[in-house]
C-alpha cells in the first residue's frame, strides 16, 4: 500500500486511541475530585497533566475548569481530545479512498459534533462531552474491525492504536502520585483504563497498589494492560515483515518492541511494584523510538524537491 | 389549501416543467403529481436532511479554504428518452470530432492546410503544449473523460455552451446526488423509472485500462490529485474509491528511466494509467512551472517514450479552447462529415475589426467570456453588469481580442427550485460526461444538472452560488429488456416449494424463568 496512507492510517489509530484514552482519564479522575470530599483539586490536577505530559507552571492553581480547556477543548494540539480528533479526521480525510466509507463518516461526524457537544457540556458538566468521545471512538474501531480488510492498512492502524495505548498506560502508572498508598487512587487508575470491572473479575475486590499495577502492566488477557499492547504492537510489526533472519531480528521497531515486552514479561514484581517510573519510562522510550522506526521504515516519500543551483 | 406551487411564476424562459401555468410537460406529470400534495414543512424537513447527509458523508467542494457541502436541491430535473437520445448523440459527435482535432492538431494538421480553423488560432493558445507534438496516445484517445455543458434556450432546444476536455469535474456529485435523492424521497423515486448512473466508475477504469501502454496486459490505474485542499478533493476520493484504484499525490510518485512508480510499503511499484485531476501546468516541473510540487518531475518523458499514459492527454486545452468552440460545427462537418446533432450558442469572434467594433459598441445586450476561463470566472453578463464593469471591460477586450468571445446572452431554462418554504424558477444548465474507451463514446445517462441559486443568475458554477439537481433521465418504456419487465406476483401460480429451504437460524438456549429468579 502507498506509503502515504499507510502513516495516515498509523496516526488514525494513534489519534483516535489516545481521544478515548484521555477521556477515560479525565472521566475517572474528575469523578474521583468530585466525589471525594477530601481531595486536592490542584494536586489532583497537578498529576493529570503530568501524566499527559503537560507542562504546569507552579505558581498557578489548577482546576477542573482549566483541566478541561487544556486537555479536552484545545482543537489546536493534538495531545488533546478535540486535537487529537481533528488531527484523525485530518488524516482520514487524506485516505478517503483507503478507508471505509463508514470509517470515514464517523470520523466526520464526530469532529463535526464536537464543538456542539462542548457547548452541551458548559451546561451538563464534562461527562457529556466525554461520554459522547467514547462512544465515537468505540464506534470507529468497531467499524474498522468489520468494515476494513485486515490487510497491511489494518496492521498499521492497529499498530498505531497499540503504541499509543501501551504509552499511555505506562505513562499513568510511572507517574508519582501522592495518595498512591490508598486503594482508592487505585480504582480511580484501574478505571481510567477502563479496567476497574475486569480487574474485579480477575482480582476480586480488594484493591491494592500491587494487584493493581500487576494488572495494568502485566495482565496478558487485559487488552488495555502495557504487556498486552506490546505485544500486540509486535505481532503487527512481525506480520507486516514476516522474514525472519537466521540471527537476529533486522526490523528496528520490532526489536525496541520486542525488548520492552521481554523486559516487562521477566520482570521481577515485587521490584516492579517498588519502583514503577524505573520499569515503565523505558517502555514511554521504547514506544517512541518504535514509532520513529516504523516512520522511517515504511513512511518514506518525497521531501519537496529544489532545483540545483545553476552554475554559470 | 396552500399549495407549494401557489407562487410559482413562470420567467422569461422555457421551463422545465411546466408548459404553462399548472400544466407539466408530460416528462414531469408524475413528478408533479407526487410533489403537488406536500406540505411546505415536509419538503423543508426533507430537504434539512439532504443537506445534512452531504455534511455528514463529506460531500464537499472547498471555497475560500472551507468546506461546503454542494447544495442539492430537492426536485429533480427529469428529462425524457427520446430527448435524451438526442443528448448522447449529440454529445458523443462533440467528442468524436475534438479527438479527431486533437490528434490532427498535434499531428498532420490537415484542418489548417485546408483552411478550416487558422493555425494562428491554435498557435496563441496557452495550451498548446509542443512537449506532446508527435505523440500517439496507446489507443488514440486523448478526450478519455469529456464534460460538454449545454443549455436549454427560450425555444427548448439544446445548445452547447462550452465543451470541457481537460479535467472536467462534477461527476462524483452526479452519483452522489442519486444516492442522496433516494434515500430523501424514495416513494416519488419509485415512481419513475430512471437510468442509473451507478455505472459511471466501471465505465471509466474500462476505459483507462483499455488506455495502457503497449505490452501492459494488467496494468496498474491510479487517480493523481493535487491534495486535500484541492476544490475537487471530494470527488477524487470518490472515483479512486468507487474504481478501487490508488489515490496518489505528487509526492507518492517517482520517475526513473522513464518509468513511472509510486512509493508503497512494499518499495517502489509501477503505475502504467495516471488519470490526473491536475492541470497540464503543474504535471511535470522539467516541462512545465517549474515550482510545482503536485506533479512528478520525469512525467511527460515517461509518456512519450510510452511507459504510462496520462488521461486526459496533456494539451487537450487547446480543443476547448472558447474560440475555437466557435469553429466545432465546422469541424464536425469537416472530420465526421455529419451535420451537427446539437448547436452552438450564437458566438462572435472578436479577431474581425468589423465585429469587434460592433461587439464592443454593443456590450450591455452580450455575455462576454475570457476564452480559457473555467468555473465561470471572468465571465460578464452585459445586462446585469454595471456601468463601470462595463467600460472596464471595455478596455481590457479591446488591448487583447483574441482573449475573449461575446455571446448572445440565452435565458436559460429554469426549473422548479426549493428556495425558503416555496419553489420558485431558477435558471440550470446540464452538463452531460461521456468516456472514450476508444471503441465508443459512452454518455453518462443523468449528468450534472447545476441551478443559479440567486433570483435571475445565469452563471451556474459552484464558486459563485450555484447548486445542483439530480437529473433523471427516464428509461424508454419500448426498449425494456425483457428479464427487468416488472412480473405481476399475483398472477403466476404458487412455486414457494420450488424456493430452497436454507434452515432456520441458530439460537441460545432459552432463558428459564427459574434462572432468573
Amino acid at each position: 500500500m502507498l506509503s502515504r496512507i499507510a502513516e495516515s492510517l498509523f496516526w488514525i489509530g494513534r489519534y483516535v486511541e489516545r481521544a478515548d484514552d484521555t477521556a477515560r482519564l479525565l472521566d475517572a479522575f474528575l469523578r474521583r475530585v468530585l466525589e471525594d470530599p477530601w481531595t486536592d483539586e490542584d494536586a489532583e490536577c497537578r498529576s493529570l497533566l503530568a501524566i499527559l505530559g503537560v507542562p504546569t507552571p507552579r505558581d498557578v492553581v489548577q482546576n477542573t475548569g482549566e483541566i478541561m480547556r487544556k486537555v479536552a477543548f484545545d482543537d489546536k494540539t493534538a495531545s488533546a481530545i478535540a486535537g487529537a480528533v481533528t488531527a484523525a479526521r485530518e488524516n482520514a480525510r487524506g485516505a478517503r479512498e483507503a478507508i471505509s466509507s463508514e470509517m470515514w463518516e464517523c470520523l466526520n461526524v464526530t469532529w463535526r459534533t464536537m464543538p456542539e457537544r462542548r457547548r452541551a457540556a458548559a451546561r451538563l458538566g464534562p461527562n457529556t462531552y466525554l461520554d459522547y468521545v467514547r462512544e465515537r471512538t468505540a464506534m470507529f474501531s468497531g467499524l474498522a474491525e468489520s468494515t476494513l480488510s485486515h490487510d497491511d492498512g489494518w496492521q498499521f492502524l492497529v499498530l498505531g492504536r497499540s503504541l499509543e495505548r501501551a504509552d499511555m498506560t505506562a505513562r499513568l502508572l510511572s507517574v508519582q502520585l501522592l495518595t498512591a498508598d490508598q486503594p482508592v487512587t487505585w480504582v480511580t487508575v484501574l478505571s481510567a483504563c477502563g479496567g476497574y470491572e475486569a480487574f474485579l473479575h480477575t482480582h476480586g475486590g480488594m484493591v491494592d497498589r500491587s494487584r493493581a499495577v500487576q494488572f495494568l502492566a502485566l495482565d496478558r488477557s487485559f487488552p488495555r494492560s502495557v504487556l498486552h499492547s506490546l505485544t500486540t504492537a509486535e505481532q503487527c510489526l512481525a506480520s507486516l515483515n514476516p522474514q525472519l533472519a537466521r540471527n537476529q531480528v533486522a526490523d528496528p521497531a520490532r526489536r525496541v518492541v520486542g525488548q520492552a515486552r521481554t523486559a516487562l514479561e521477566y520482570v521481577d514484581v515485587t521490584e516492579l511494584v517498588r519502583d514503577l517510573s524505573v520499569h515503565l519510562v523505558p517502555v514511554q522510550e521504547a514506544c517512541a523510538s518504535a514509532s520513529q522506526a516504523v516512520s522511517r521504515r515504511y513512511f518514506t516519500y518525497a521531501t519537496p524537491l529544489a532545483w540545483a543551483q545553476e552554475l554559470v | 389549501m396552500a399549495d407549494i406551487f401557489d407562487d410559482y411564476v413562470l420567467a422569461q424562459a422555457w421551463d422545465e416543467m411546466f408548459e404553462m401555468p399548472g400544466v407539466p410537460r408530460p416528462a414531469y406529470e408524475v413528478l408533479f403529481a407526487a410533489l403537488q400534495p406536500l406540505e411546505s414543512d415536509d419538503l423543508n424537513f426533507r430537504a434539512e436532511q439532504l443537506s445534512r447527509m452531504f455534511t455528514d458523508r463529506g460531500v464537499t467542494f472547498a471555497m475560500g479554504g472551507e468546506e461546503r457541502p454542494f447544495p442539492l436541491d430537492l426536485v429533480p430535473r427529469v428529462i425524457m428518452a427520446s430527448e435524451w437520445d438526442a443528448v448522447t448523440r449529440g454529445v458523443s459527435q462533440r467528442v468524436r470530432t475534438l479527438e479527431a482535432f486533437l490528434a490532427d492538431v498535434y499531428g498532420p494538421g490537415r484542418v489548417f492546410a485546408d483552411g478550416v480553423v487558422p493555425r494562428s488560432l491554435v498557435t496563441s493558445s496557452i495550451h498548446l503544449h509542443r512537449a506532446v507534438h508527435g505523440f500517439n496516445p496507446p489507443n488514440g484517445v486523448r478526450v478519455h473523460v469529456a464534460g460538454i455543458d449545454l443549455v436549454r434556450d427560450e425555444a427548448g432546444a439544446f445548445r452547447v455552451l462550452e465543451d470541457n476536455v481537460r479535467v472536467p469535474s462534477g461527476v462524483s456529485y452526479v452519483i452522489e446526488n442519486r444516492r442522496a435523492m433516494t434515500q430523501s424521497i424514495p416513494a416519488v423515486f419509485g415512481e419513475h423509472r430512471v437510468h442509473p448512473v451507478h455505472e459511471y466508475p466501471a465505465r471509466l477504469l474500462t476505459a483507462l485500462r483499455a488506455a495502457a501502454p503497449a505490452g501492459v496486459s494488467e496494468p496498474t490505474v491510479a487517480v493523481l490529485t493535487p491534495g486535500i485542499y484541492n476544490a475537487a478533493y471530494f470527488e477524487h476520493a470518490l472515483l479512486a474509491r468507487l474504481m478501487g484504484v490508488e489515490l496518489l499525490e505528487g509526492r507518492d510518485l517517482v520517475c526513473r528511466n522513464n518509468k513511472l512508480r509510486m512509493r508503497t510499503t512494499d518499495g517502489e511499484r509501477p503505475v502504467h494509467v495516471l488519470y490526473r485531476r491536475v492541470d497540464d501546468d503543474f504535471l511535470d516541473p522539467l516541462h512545465f512551472r517549474s515550482d510545482s510540487q503536485m506533479g512528478c518531475p520525469g512525467l511527460i518523458n515517461a509518456a512519450r517514450a510510452g511507459n504510462v499514459t496520462i488521461a486526459n492527454a496533456v494539451g487537450n486545452g487547446v480543443a476547448d479552447d472558447k474560440l475555437l468552440y466557435t469553429y466545432v460545427p465546422d469541424l464536425v462537418r469537416y472530420y465526421l462529415n455529419e451535420a451537427p446533432v446539437l448547436d452552438n450558442v450564437e458566438t462572435y469572434r472578436l479577431e474581425d475589426p468589423e465585429i469587434l467594433h460592433d461587439v464592443l459598441g454593443r456590450l450591455h445586450e452580450l455575455v462576454i467570456k475570457p476564452v480559457d476561463g473555467s468555473g465561470g470566472k471572468g465571465i460578464v453578463i452585459g445586462p446585469q453588469a454595471s456601468e463601470e464593469t462595463l467600460a472596464e471591460l471595455h478596455n481590457v477586450v479591446a488591448a487583447n481580442p483574441r482573449g475573449w468571445i461575446a455571446q448572445r446572452p440565452v435565458a436559460l431554462s429554469t426549473a422548479p427550485t426549493l428556495i425558503g418554504d416555496r419553489l420558485v424558477p431558477r435558471h440550470i444548465d446540464l452538463r452531460p460526461f461521456a468516456v472514450n474507451d476508444g471503441e465508443e463514446v459512452w454518455v453518462l445517462p443523468g449528468g450534472l444538472t447545476r441551478v443559479a441559486l440567486p433570483e435571475g443568475a445565469l452563471v451556474v458554477n459552484s464558486s459563485q452560488g450555484g447548486g445542483s439537481k439530480d437529473t433523471w433521465v427516464l428509461a424508454d418504456e419500448t426498449q425494456r429488456v425483457p428479464a427487468q419487465r416488472a412480473v405481476d406476483l399475483a398472477a403466476l401460480p404458487s412455486r414457494v416449494s420450488d424456493v430452497p429451504f436454507t434452515g432456520a437460524r441458530d439460537a441460545g438456549p432459552t432463558v428459564q424463568m427459574a434462572q432468573q429468579q
